[in-house]
């Protein structure tokens, strides 16, 4: 999937729990204060179904989840992964 | 007193969340609930949430296996494996016809010195220490929700729960490093009698479309700091132990302000019942 194509499904699922259209893909979503663990856990089991990777004990780190762009980055990679696996 | 088996009698959101926390810290735990696909479905999201917790986990707190955590609690539906439990944390369906029918029933089953401690929302700790014969053994404990991650809890006082009782309770609580706050009994104690209330007033905001239910939300999370919105919260607990709440503090105060809202009723008995749903005041993805 194209980074664009990443980011429009992430901001899509940010907007159902917050007005995403004023998000930057580099603002802090954990210093703006908008994440809770409610947030937090359904956009882990959201990554892993809509990208179709696995996030494994390691990748639980905050940064893979601060903002637009590190999201995306962190799919990127896995993807990457899970394919040179194949 | 060494506590090493606990009873958790329910396996709801919340009893769900005690299982978890306290075979996190070392606890052998009976989870208990009537209904074996119940049970199936709360090892499986004790598996998943577990696997989540490190997203969350503070400096210095352990991190434990998903795996040893899922070996320490066993699951039955079958109340007589209680009888070696030394404390019984009750967390079954807010509904008073529920709650009577069970302590009896504990009363006659597990040891004497066996503590019952009631994680109920709003029904007081006293008339629920009247169904048995250990009152003094009777104690509130209103853990939060997500209960493995909440580090402060409200412990109630009974008319007639014991000293010894409470520092049992204390004590458990300090080995789940969770901190306590003692309060009186009364019901809906002191957290939900007021938050209920707001929760209630916020549908009642959403039903007279005074504003979507993000921006209701956006409010209290930016103007007043709060973790989370009312509507959210209601979506976490459980949109039916919502409405069983206020219906509890609505006869227990007879006070006309606990009346629940209509749209909360329509969404309960529409099934919209938030996150364990899958579909509440917002979309959650299921676990």
């Amino acid at each position: 999937m194209e980074n664009t194509a990443i980011s429009v499904e992430l901001r899509s699922f940010i907007a159902r729990y917050y007005r995403a259209d004023l998000l930057k893909e580099d603002d802090d979503i954990f210093a703006i204060g908008f994440v809770n663990s409610l947030f937090a856990m359904q956009l882990v089991l959201f990554m892993e179904k809509t990208f179709d990777i696995k996030i494994g004990s390691t990748d639980l780190d905050l940064n893979n989840f601060r903002s637009i762009r590190a999201m995306v980055q962190f799919i990127d990679r896995k993807s990457a992964e899970a394919t040179s696996k194949d | 007193m060494s506590i090493k088996r606990i009873g958790v009698l329910g396996a709801g959101v919340i009893g769900t969340g005690v299982a978890q926390s306290l075979a996190q810290s070392g606890y052998s735990v009976i989870l208990i609930d009537n209904d074996e696909t119940v049970l199936e479905h709360a090892l499986k999201n004790i598996a998943q949430k577990s696997r989540l917790h490190k997203l969350f986990a503070k400096a210095g707190n352990e991190i434990v296996d998903p795996e040893v955590i899922l070996q320490r609690i066993q699951t039955s539906s079958d109340y007589n494996v209680l009888s070696d439990a030394e404390i019984v944390i009750e967390n079954v369906t807010e509904k008073w016809e529920v709650k009577k029918k069970i302590y009896p029933q504990l009363d006659a089953i597990c040891l004497p010195h066996c503590i019952f401690a009631s994680n109920t929302s709003a029904i007081p700790i006293t008339q629920i220490a009247a169904l048995t014969h250990r009152p003094d053994q009777v104690v509130g404990i209103h853990f939060m929700n997500p209960v493995p991650l909440k580090s402060v809890v409200e412990v109630i006082r009974g008319f007639y729960t014991s000293d010894e009782t409470l520092q049992v309770v204390k004590d458990l609580l300090t080995n789940m490093k969770k901190d306590e706050i003692v309060v009186n009994d009364s019901p809906g104690f002191v957290s939900n009698r007021v938050m209920m209330l707001m929760i209630n007033e916020a549908i009642f905001v959403l039903q007279d479309q005074i504003a979507p239910v993000e921006d209701i939300d956006k409010l209290f999370k930016l103007c007043f700091g709060h973790t989370m919105g009312p509507l959210e919260t209601a979506d976490l607990i459980g949109l039916d132990t919502i409405l069983y709440t206020l219906e509890v503090l609505f006869e227990q105060f007879n006070d006309t302000k606990y009346r629940p809202c209509p749209l909360l009723k329509k969404m309960v008995n529409a099934g919209l019942l938030g996150e364990k749903t899958g579909q509440g005041f917002y979309s959650h993805y299921h676990v």
